[in-house]
């Protein structure tokens, strides 16, 4: 069983990346799952089940972060992939605050990048793009090839161990390598139980630990304990 | 360095193979791609930027110096060798110019070379646009002339590639005529994709396109080139009218008088 973790950011064209990829899949006779992890709604998991009659979930992380949310439902998923007779996992999470990197050790990290964002995003989205294996570069037809150079060593400068793939998801343009780079991954170790072993986040979230996680709505971090910031300062630690 | 470019046919879009079933492109001639609109040019011209394999939805091939291209020309833009020039005529890139040719320079080039590039890119670009471009200037701010201007002196003087192809360059508010003698000055294989009858008789050879498929791909004859000639002497005499007519003057009768 292999896994695939497919971060970026809202309407990059995520989605349309794993359509090519599944009809890939399945065209060489390996069999996929999908999840989708997003926050309030989502329907590309329906979309792929009427599509290709694959196995197909998602899950509403509501309060939690989305990206959080995957690290407490992944193992969960990999049973039920398995349980699915799934040979790939395929998930599409939607990071929010584009901070943190939803993937793990033993399995692929793929970040989806649109060619239309600001040359500064490479640089703005941190850890996502970072700690991937593979920066799939979407939407390339509608800018200038001279664009789609410039924004290519943008990601490079900002991340120079990730592999860049530039694709038109829409025609299926660029897919082919990117199926070499999942087949050829590492494999996940499950357990007589089906559960995976050993599956760790690669980086840590950004800190997130304040009284503003537990509900708290007052506005000034005079209000707040845990690590806080005031706007003049760097963030420090407050309370017990 | 690259010589010749081949593309083998694949299919219409009902499915039925090309009737073009090769077609080879060699350094120095130039090839314009003729046909209605919705007839598949831009298809071609994906196909022939991404080195189709087979694998695209026309099933073409494109092969360089008769064999399928490293993968590395595949998947790295700045080690390709065609410089492809699309109809867009905004960028999205939210950067200064002099900034967006630097990097482009950088990798294209070396980063030593990167700042006389860019001067070089500059001047060319000025000459083809009757808007000076500032190197300070937000990409987004330029004008479709300026866009497209620096969108021709960027393939031409940063990639420095052996195959430049242009997609629709009459749609631009630029100086065309000028464009085409100064792209001429250097030795490559240019492919226009246009809808002008004086760029399409200049070609070497026009590729006819029909239904999402390569169907004829013409030689230019002693009519053509005939042709040509007056084509050019139009556009010319039309030129200066359109030019008159921008700066606000007021016109005797007689300036096309020659073609009535």
């Amino acid at each position: 069983m292999r896994l695939a973790v497919v971060a970026g950011p809202a309407t990059t064209g995520k989605t349309a990346v794993l359509r090519q990829v599944v009809r890939r899949l399945l065209a060489r006779g390996v069999a996929p799952a999908f999840l989708k992890i997003d926050v309030q709604y989502a329907d590309e998991d329906e979309a792929l089940a009427a599509e290709f009659g694959i196995p197909t979930r998602k899950v509403y992380s509501g309060e939690l972060c989305p990206d959080h949310c995957s690290v407490m439902v992944l193992g969960d998923a990999v049973r039920w992939a398995a349980g699915a007779g799934a040979e790939v996992l395929l998930v599409e999470t939607a990071g929010l605050c584009l901070r943190c990197s939803p993937y793990v050790d033993g399995a692929l990290g793929i970040v989806v990048l649109e060619a239309t964002s600001g040359m500064n995003l490479p640089r703005k989205v941190g850890p996502m793009l970072s700690l991937a294996d593979v920066a799939v570069v979407t939407k390339i037809d509608r800018v200038s090839q001279a664009e789609r150079e410039v924004f290519r060593a943008r990601i490079e400068d900002a991340a120079p161990s990730v592999l860049v793939r530039e694709v038109n998801a829409l025609h299926g343009i660029g897919i082919d390598p990117l199926l070499g780079t999942l087949l050829g991954g590492p494999q996940l170790v499950l357990g007589e139980d089906l559960e995976p072993r050993g599956l760790r986040l690669r980086g840590a979230p950004p800190v997130g630990t304040c009284t503003i996680c537990v509900g708290k709505r007052d506005v000034g971090w005079r209000s707040h304990f845990g690590v806080v910031r005031p706007l003049e300062s760097a963030t420090f630690y407050r309370g017990e | 360095m690259l010589d010749s470019l081949t593309i083998l046919g694949g299919r219409s879009r009902t499915g039925e193979p090309e009737p073009v079933g090769r077609l080879d492109l060699r350094v120095g001639e130039v090839l314009a791609v003729v046909g209605p609109t919705g007839s598949g040019k831009t298809t071609l011209v994906n196909d022939l930027e991404l080195f189709a394999d087979g694998t695209t939805s026309t099933g073409r091939k494109v092969l360089v110096d008769g064999v399928p291209p490293p993968s590395r020309m595949r998947d790295e833009p700045s080690a390709s060798p065609i410089a492809l020039i699309t109809q867009h005529t905004s960028f999205l890139s939210d950067l200064p110019v002099g900034e967006f040719l630097l990097t482009h320079a950088r990798i294209r080039r070396s980063p030593t070379a990167a700042g006389r590039v860019v001067e070089e890119t500059l001047a060319f670009a000025n000459e083809l646009t009757g808007e000076p471009i500032d190197a300070r200037s937000r990409m987004t701010d330029l004008s479709g002339g300026q866009a497209r201007a620096l969108l021709i002196a960027d393939a031409t003087v940063v990639c420095d590639t052996p195959v430049v192809l242009l997609d629709e360059v009459e749609n631009a508010g630029i100086d065309r005529a000028r464009a085409l003698a100064l792209l001429r000055r250097h030795r490559k294989a240019f492919v226009f994709v246009t809808h002008d009858p004086h760029v399409a008789l200049l070609a070497d050879a026009r590729l006819v396109m029909k239904g999402g498929a390569m169907t004829a791909l013409l030689r230019a004859d002693e009519a053509d080139r005939r042709l040509a000639a007056v084509a050019g002497r139009m556009d010319f005499a039309l030129a200066r009218v359109r030019e008159a007519i921008r700066a606000g003057e007021r016109l005797a009768g007689s300036e096309l008088e020659a073609f009535a």
